[in-house]
């Protein structure tokens, strides 16, 4: 019977309860979404790289290294020469080791020279491999693979030609328009960099380099591909390196020796340790995020608590009538505390619905649009949490205006005349 | 057969800080009488009645209720004792307006569980509410309309069933014919009274409409009782 008064009596209230219950519910669907976009943001962020136990590099800072390695993200200041390559290569420690040659774009995107290795060892998200939608690997110099991303945007398919531009801007002016590149595969989508990378040979990128020495194209010096298979197309530097250990323990001492590598200055990173430094950066922005989100969680609560207080001097008449059967001026706290848990419970569960609908309807937009992904699904430990907290935060919020109630039904007993 | 069931004692009661204002040496009710108070404004009923009810405690005196001394009582032991024993009948805005007429006459149920206790299983809880209703004129299909939707007459009788739901031994009516036509008052007097001896409450009627004492088998008049009461009122 209480349960039907409360029940009763916010009915009686709807509209203002609604927009009360919306409120709450946008806050904590907009918490709920940061929350869900930060953990799936730091997720994939993570899961860029797999599997790899060191990446080699020119020595720079460890984040920068990371950057144009792995993100695409920057320019290389320097290159490793192919004879460190080699040598560190041969090491009896390494299992597998994966060369790549930065430098280029095409439209936008980068382009990255490197072998089939590649294909073959690099690893993301939990364990998984590149795999191939469409198309193959080829050896062919000039063939090319694209990332998801890249073969969507621009429309390209199997058996598309493409020229490669010098530099990471494509300004539309220096091409390697000598050496046009034909698809030959297409990459499933990963949501990694992959997506958004062209795939060469080094072959490839040392072809459409040669006669380029100089940073321009020397007119006669430059290749055509009908005289490609009699050029030595053997890279002289790469950018960096990938390398997979035989055995993991020895990483920390292999990494240390790259470091004092005698014949050249070079750098060696743990992905791992590396994109958690990174990570560390977004840190604040993060924080921002959650610290925002929160306060509108809190002006949500206060909403319901001003709505509370605005019915409860008419509400004094029904106050009286309750203590004249026998109400105690707990029960009127009681009923107040149950109609202000009931809105942030509904409030909670709304602003969860809202958010499964938001990432359900939304979702691929606003990936495509911002990069970030937010995917619908159980709510998770943490949500769970925070869903809990708005729900507690709501009661703690409602104990004012149910104090204030208390109060005022003590002090009315069964006189009020208000209503 | 006449159990008093009110007795205040050499009772005075002052708000905290003020003069008191109330001043009773002594006042009985015993079970099922009819008792009607004449009372002006500012004659001290609403402090009476605040005592009577167990809201107040005296300031000085003992006011004893149900055999009980309420200053022994906790302050939940008298909301507990009122929920119990008495039903109340208000001036206006007796019922609570987004209630159905039903809803607002198991009210005590809700809050008193002496009361629900009385009344047994739901099934009889609304069954001897419908009897209470079509007692006081109100018909089976009126039950589920809510209660803002009743005329200020039909909102009175419903205050009544809702004042003798599950029998307590007190009826207190603080002027509730104020807001009523002649003839609705007069049937209202009937009504109210006729329901109290099939019930075997007491009933304490408050107004300042001496024309209403002849109801009533006994008269009290604040004037007499209170010699507090200010000269202007």
């Amino acid at each position: 019977m209480l349960r039907r008064i409360t029940l009763k009596s916010l009915w009686n209230r709807r509209l203002a309860v609604s927009l009360t219950i919306a409120a709450i519910a946008l806050s904590t669907a907009l918490i709920l979404a940061v929350e869900r976009v930060r953990m799936e943001t730091r997720a994939s962020f993570t899961n860029t790289i797999a599997g790899t136990d060191l990446i080699v590099g020119a020595r720079t800072s460890p984040i920068q290294l990371l950057l144009y390695s792995v993100f695409g993200l920057g320019d290389p200041t320097n290159n490793v020469s192919w004879d460190s390559f080699e040598k560190i290569s041969a090491h009896p420690s390494v299992a597998w080791s994966i060369p790549i040659s930065l430098g280029d774009s095409h439209r936008g995107f980068r382009v990255l020279g490197t072998t089939r290795a590649y294909f073959e060892h690099l690893r993301f998200g939990n364990d998984r491999q590149l795999a191939l939608s469409n198309g193959d690997l080829s050896d062919e110099p000039l063939a090319v693979v694209l990332g998801a991303t890249v073969a969507r945007q621009l429309g390209y398919s199997i058996g598309t030609g493409i020229v490669i531009a010098h530099g990471t801007r494509d300004d539309g002016l220096s091409g390697h328009d000598n050496l046009p590149f034909t698809v030959t595969g297409i990459l499933a989508a990963t949501g990694t960099p992959a997506d958004r990378t062209v795939y060469v040979s080094l072959e490839g990128i040392e072809a459409i380099h040669t006669g380029w020495e100089s940073g321009i194209p020397v007119a006669g010096e430059t290749l055509h591909a009908d005289h490609l298979h009699e050029a030595d197309l053997h890279s002289e530097a790469i950018t960096a390196f990938f390398l997979g250990l035989e055995q993991r323990p020895q990483v920390l001492q292999f990494q240390r020796a790259i470091n004092n590598f005698p014949e050249e200055p070079l750098l060696a990173i743990l992905p791992g340790n590396a994109l958690t430094e990174l990570w560390q950066l977004f840190g604040n922005a993060e924080l921002a995020l959650v610290v925002v989100a929160a306060m509108t969680v809190v002006t949500g609560l206060l909403g319901m608590v001003v709505g509370i207080f605005s019915t409860l001097n008419e509400r004094r008449r029904e106050m009286a009538i309750m203590r004249s059967v026998g109400a105690r001026p707990g029960d009127i706290f009681t009923l107040l505390m149950a109609e202000s848990a009931l809105i942030g419970v509904i409030g909670a569960a709304s602003g969860f619905l809202v958010l499964t609908a938001a990432a359900l309807t939304a979702a691929a937009t606003i990936g495509d649009s911002m990069g970030v992904s937010l995917s619908a699904g159980m709510p998770s430990g943490r949500e769970l949490l925070l869903l809990g907290a708005v729900v507690i935060a709501a009661i703690a919020a409602g104990a004012l205006p149910a104090w204030h109630a208390y109060r005022l039904s003590l002090h009315d007993g069964l006189s009020a005349r208000g209503g | 057969m006449s159990e008093c069931i009110v007795d205040l004692a050499d009772v005075a009661y002052a708000w905290p800080g003020h003069q008191p204002l109330l001043k009773i040496s002594r006042m009985q009710i015993t079970a099922g009488e009819r008792v009607f108070i004449f009372g002006p404004s500012g004659s001290g009923k609403s402090t009476l009645l605040g005592l009577i009810a167990g809201i107040h405690l005296p300031t000085q005196g003992c006011v004893t209720l149900f055999g009980k001394d309420t200053r022994t009582l906790s302050a939940s032991a008298r909301d507990r004792l009122r929920g119990a024993e008495m039903g109340f009948v208000f001036q206006q805005f007796n019922l609570i307006s987004y209630l159905s007429v039903m809803d607002n006459v198991l009210l005590p149920v809700s809050f008193s569980a002496a009361r629900r206790q009385r009344l047994g299983s739901i099934a009889e809880r609304e069954q001897q509410a419908d009897a209470l209703l079509a007692h006081l004129g109100l018909g089976g299909h009126i039950n589920q309309q809510p209660a803002a939707e009743l005329s200020v007459g039909q909102q009175q009788r419903v205050a009544v069933a809702r004042a003798l739901l599950g029998k307590p031994k007190l009826i207190i009516c603080d002027e509730p014919t104020s807001a009523l036509d002649a003839q609705s008052r007069d049937s209202f007097l009937e009504v109210i009274a006729n329901e109290c001896q099939r019930n075997n409450a007491a009933l304490i009627f408050v107004s300042h409409d001496q024309s209403l004492a002849a109801h009533f088998d006994r008269h009290l008049d604040m004037h007499e009782l209170n010699p507090l009461i200010s000269a202007e009122a």
